[in-house]
């Protein structure tokens, strides 16, 4: 198991990202299945950037680990901000017109529909975000 | 991420290359926001973009909004990870993909 540990900004992805990329590259993680895992980083560490502190900053860890029988990326996001299940967020409605359409929710559902496995608990002031991907 | 530009008269090709994201997402805005006020015809090459998250499907949602006023958008070249992103977020029925 690897562990990252940043301020939760925006800026900061890029860092995130190449972190868990260089993981799952050195275990041959396929192109489009890094990419995916890539979105659902981007849209989890963005929503800690966005809120978790808001309108103050605050540390977020990240830890990478594959894992056997199924081969399976397992990442999970730590952050002290306020305590929030992205899994109790309603789905968005993905049938309306451009017109009619808002953007909020998005990010979430489409993790939940492109992951194996995701989990949240709110443990010792901490939330702790879990997801996993079938390489 | 970056934007290359060609434009014709109200033609206006914008090809991207890399990954359309939290990060890179607002320059894409700013983009849209400098140069398509007259443009009729907006093309997106995502020949070599690799993939898009949320923030990237908020801004071409509201330039599909400008240009259901003013003409008309296409996006091409799509690969199967944004595809499938399209897919999943009901995308794929309100954009037009060639």
């Amino acid at each position: 198991m690897k562990e990252l540990t940043v301020d939760a900004k925006t800026e900061n992805l890029d860092r995130v990202t190449d972190f868990i990329n260089e993981e799952l590259e050195a275990r041959n993680c396929p192109l489009r299945t890094l990419h995916v895992i890539d979105i659902a980083v981007d849209e989890l560490f963005g929503n800690i950037a966005n809120y978790a502190y808001f309108p103050e900053t605050g540390p977020v860890t990240v830890r990478v680990e594959v894992k056997n029988e199924p081969l399976c990326a397992v990442i999970t996001f730590l952050d002290r901000g306020v305590p929030f299940d992205p899994l109790k967020k309603q789905d968005p409605d993905i049938t309306l017109s451009a017109e009619e359409r808002g953007i909020g929710g998005l990010g979430i559902y489409m993790v939940k529909k492109s992951m194996d496995g995701m989990r949240y608990e709110y443990n010792d002031g901490q939330n702790i975000l879990t997801i996993e991907k079938n390489l | 991420m970056t934007i290359n530009k060609q434009q014709e008269g109200t033609k206006l090709v914008v090809a991207l290359e890399g990954r359309l994201d939290t990060t890179t997402a607002p320059q894409l805005e700013t983009e849209f926001k400098r140069s398509i006020a007259d443009v009729t015809e907006l093309v997106l090459d995502f020949a070599k973009l690799e993939y898009l998250s949320s923030a990237g499907l908020r801004v071409l949602l509201s330039a599909q909004k400008v240009m259901n006023k003013q003409g008309s958008m296409v996006i091409k070249n799509v690969n199967e990870t944004i595809a499938e992103v399209f897919e999943i977020t009901g995308f794929s029925e309100i954009l037009t993909i060639e």
